[in-house]
């Protein structure tokens, strides 16, 4: 082994070749003028396992230039450890700024959510793809979706929903909810909640969708119709929530549960901590006050959302604390 | 200047972030069809190749990617090797293996549906073709709708291909098949992707 490099020239610049950049390129080229379609792509190897976003990683590093700020998530949490090393694995190779602030970000590479900040244009979303096609639940064969998606032949995903509503009253799909994008190629908007999904729709942002290990990309343009599939008497409904973040008291965001103890202890926080982190740090959040107390430390029982815990702190605990030590 | 001299000089100055800095801007105006993204000049090929589409030639061809040239640039030595010297490309024999067209007249270019259209199973292998005209101001004015713009968009590229309208609402109705089109002037570039749709303006 060499010893660590001080310089980034020992890599090319944000790690990729040039031929691999261009081929990736050319590849993110074709998926925006076909919105929705999945175009292969020659994946490389990257110095991750897959699983870990080689996908986003590479479409990241074939757009990435030195002025970009970037921005990563994983499940909304900028302080996991899939985000954190790959922000690093980035300020390594590519030398780039990285941020946690959301409007401050020009190209953002997320795990599995859409941040609840709303998203502007110039701004690049890429989302890590584990498997990048909505049929292959339902046809094992790449040939066969192929077809489909060329013959524009998705019953069977409709009948997929279908017998969701057969089985338990309504569609409960849940995350990668299928959605169709200008009316054209059913698409797998990555397993992000379908919570999310409405936030594709018309989105200023550009979203660009890599998958590493299946070797495809796909992309969003802006202002394109992203719609979930449904039916007319079972529409498509996200998901709410009947109390909000235990710390910041965000309504109509997605929550994580955090488990607190060994005791059944739990709380619901935001799970997009650069959102939460703002509007805790924001003195005139006019929602920032007594509500929250309540929770995770649960002295107050009459509170509704307030949780049983013996968890008790004077300080609500954090969502980056991790596990908590008592 | 002899042949061999022009073939070697004018390539982008720093690769890496050249190759970067016109990548971003076509993706800038691929996204959002209609927009005039500024790009300056980072080549300088041999006449008539125009500095912008050969600069974006050196970023998104190499030996993978078959070109076709025009007559125009297919007549000039200086333009096939300065080409196959930066980028290693092979030249299509038929428009129709190409991957990437380089049109220095778009005005007596063959008809869009010559360039090969991709498959009805891998509608991406079709030809991105990239069009050297004067400006995007003095044509006639095309109204824009689509995906990447907002509610509607204008350009008005002179010297555009005859009958332009009405080939690309062809090109529109062999949807997900079809060609993408790059427009590039001396100091900026725009695109209408094949999902892009021209209204054209009553006067």
């Amino acid at each position: 082994m060499t010893a660590q490099p001080k310089d980034i020239a020992t890599y090319n610049f944000a790690y990729l070749d040039e031929q691999t950049k261009r081929m990736i390129r050319r590849a993110i080229l074709k998926g925006i003028a076909i919105p929705g379609y999945q175009v292969p792509f020659a994946s490389r190897e990257m110095p991750m396992p897959y699983g870990w976003g080689t996908g986003g990683v590479q479409v990241t590093a074939s757009i990435i230039g030195p002025g970009d700020v970037l921005k990563v998530i994983d499940q909304g949490a900028d302080d996991t450890t899939n985000a954190v090393s790959i922000r690093a694995f980035f300020k390594k190779v590519a030398n780039v700024a990285v941020t946690t602030d959301t409007a401050s970000a020009t190209i953002i590479q997320t795990r599995h959510r859409i941040p609840e900040h709303p998203l502007t244009a110039g701004q690049v979303l890429v989302y890590q793809v584990p498997i990048p096609e909505p049929l292959r639940f339902l046809e094992p064969r790449e040939t066969e979706t192929r077809k489909m998606h060329a013959l524009e032949e998705y019953g069977l995903m409709h009948v997929k929903l279908y017998e969701d509503i057969a089985k338990h009253g309504r569609i409960a799909t849940t995350y990668a909810y299928p959605v169709k994008v200008e009316g054209r190629y059913v698409m797998d908007p990555s397993p992000t909640p379908k919570f999310d999904n409405p936030k594709m729709h018309r989105s200023p942002a550009l979203q660009l969708f890599g998958a590493g290990r299946e070797k495809r990309i796909y992309a969003v343009p802006p202002f394109t119709e992203v719609v979930s599939l449904d039916f007319e008497d079972h529409p498509f409904e996200v998901q709410t929530f009947d109390q909000p973040c235990a710390l910041c008291a965000a309504e109509n965001v997605y929550l994580d549960e955090v488990i607190l103890d060994d005791h059944g202890g739990h709380m619901f926080v935001c799970s997009d901590t650069d959102h939460c982190e703002k509007r805790r740090n924001a003195p005139t959040s006019p929602l920032w006050g007594g509500r929250a107390e309540g929770a995770g430390g649960g002295l107050d029982q009459s509170t509704p959302h307030s949780t049983p815990t013996p968890a008790l702190r004077a300080d609500p605990p954090h969502k980056g604390e991790g596990k908590e030590k008592q | 200047m002899d042949i061999a001299a022009q073939s070697i000089e004018g390539g982008f100055v720093d690769p890496v972030f050249d190759a970067q800095t016109v990548f971003r801007t076509v993706m800038d105006a691929m996204a959002r069809p209609g927009s005039v993204q500024p790009l300056p000049a980072f080549a300088r090929p041999p006449a008539p190749l125009s500095a912008t589409a050969g600069a974006i030639a050196l970023a998104l061809c190499d030996n993978d990617t078959p070109l076709w040239l025009d007559p125009a640039l297919q007549a000039s030595t200086a333009i096939k090797s300065w080409l196959g010297f930066h980028t290693g490309v092979p030249l299509a024999n038929t428009p129709a293996d190409a991957h990437f067209a380089l049109i220095a007249t778009p005005a007596e270019m063959m008809a869009l549906d010559g360039f090969s259209q991709g498959t009805q199973d891998y509608p991406d292998r079709s030809t991105t073709l990239i069009l050297q005209v004067g400006d995007l101001v003095s044509g006639s004015p095309l109204l824009l709708e689509g995906p990447g713009i907002e509610t509607s968009a204008t350009i008005a590229p002179a010297q555009m291909p005859r009958h332009f309208v009405e080939q690309w609402k062809q090109n529109i109705k062999r949807f997900p098949r079809g060609v993408d089109i790059i427009l590039a002037t001396a100091d900026g570039i725009a695109c209408l992707p094949r999902t892009t749709r021209i209204k054209t303006m009553e006067a």
